[in-house]
């Protein structure tokens, strides 16, 4: 889990366009939206592809969306939860 | 006209070189476009992450807006209201529009599709520096200095604005050029808003 934790803030980084950051700026359960990493809903979209093209996960229900991703762990989660 | 539209203040962005009111502020020959505007971002020590986002166009507008209005103190003296800002450029957003039709082959991206509009320059700009004017932008071939003094001054004539942002900002090709000017009223000692005299500037470097 903590090497996929640690893959996933390089991914998000650099899917996002997060220069600024280094993955150890981010926190396993530091929120991703708003009060936290203040990512927005362009940033969110920008996260369904990512799962769907680095881990071949589709989002089966968007509504899913605030609870995956928010954190990197949740995504983590997400992700050992439905990769085929 | 009620009363004389003058340019406050300039910025020119071109050939990796910067030049604010006739004063070179910023050059690196050496860097490609997207490396230089990096490097105008760390030089001048702006500090907004979703500059980072941003496709070239808007980093290279959204960086001479920054450096053209950060001692203007604009949202003290004018209501967000009365300040305008019309810009136009020759490629519209195709730098971008490329990228985007490149990104369909695998997966669409979101990020790149939001930037296939040139005027997503002027809402990371009114969303800076809180503008909430009159707002124009216009694709020519070449930068239109009577156009833009034309639309400018009926602008002021007819009190939609007391202040605008206007220029050019354009990237395409791995080529930035930006020139936006600041134009007020009661500005005594500044240059008649014209097109002679923002064509003299324009053509500058």
């Amino acid at each position: 889990m903590s090497e996929l934790i640690a893959t996933l803030k390089v991914q998000i980084i650099e899917q996002l366009n997060l220069q600024h950051l280094k993955p150890e700026d981010i926190g396993d359960d530091q929120p991703l939206f708003v009060e936290g990493l203040g990512l927005d809903s362009i940033d969110a979209l920008e996260l369904i592809v990512l799962l769907q093209q680095r881990y071949g996960i589709k989002l089966a229900n968007p509504q899913d969306g605030p609870t995956v991703f928010k954190t990197v762990r949740t995504i983590a989660d997400y992700i050992t939860a439905h990769k085929k | 006209m009620s009363k004389q539209v003058s340019i406050s203040s300039y910025l020119l962005l071109r050939n990796n070189q910067i030049v604010v009111d006739g004063q070179k502020v910023f050059e690196n020959k050496d860097l490609s476009s997207t490396d230089f505007l990096q490097a105008a971002y760390d030089h001048f020590q702006i500090n907004y992450p979703k500059f980072f986002k941003m496709d070239n166009l808007c980093k290279t507008g959204f960086l001479v807006a920054e450096l053209l209005l950060r001692n203007q103190k604009l949202n003290e003296k004018f209501q967000p209201e009365e300040i305008g800002i019309v810009f136009s450029n020759a490629n519209s957003s195709l730098d971008t529009d490329i990228k985007y039709e490149a990104s369909i082959a695998t997966a669409p991206s979101p990020s790149l599709f939001v930037y296939t509009l040139p005027n997503v320059l002027i809402g990371e700009i009114c969303i800076r520096h809180r503008i909430k004017g009159e707002a124009a932008c216009f694709v020519f071939d070449i930068f239109d200095a009577i156009f833009q003094t034309d639309y400018l001054n009926s602008l002021f004539e007819t009190e939609k604005v007391k202040t605008c942002i206007s220029g050019w900002a354009d990237y395409y090709n791995g080529k930035a050029e930006a020139f936006f000017y600041l134009a007020e009223t009661g500005k005594e000692n500044s240059d008649i808003h014209n097109s002679l005299n923002v064509n003299k500037i324009f053509q500058g470097i």
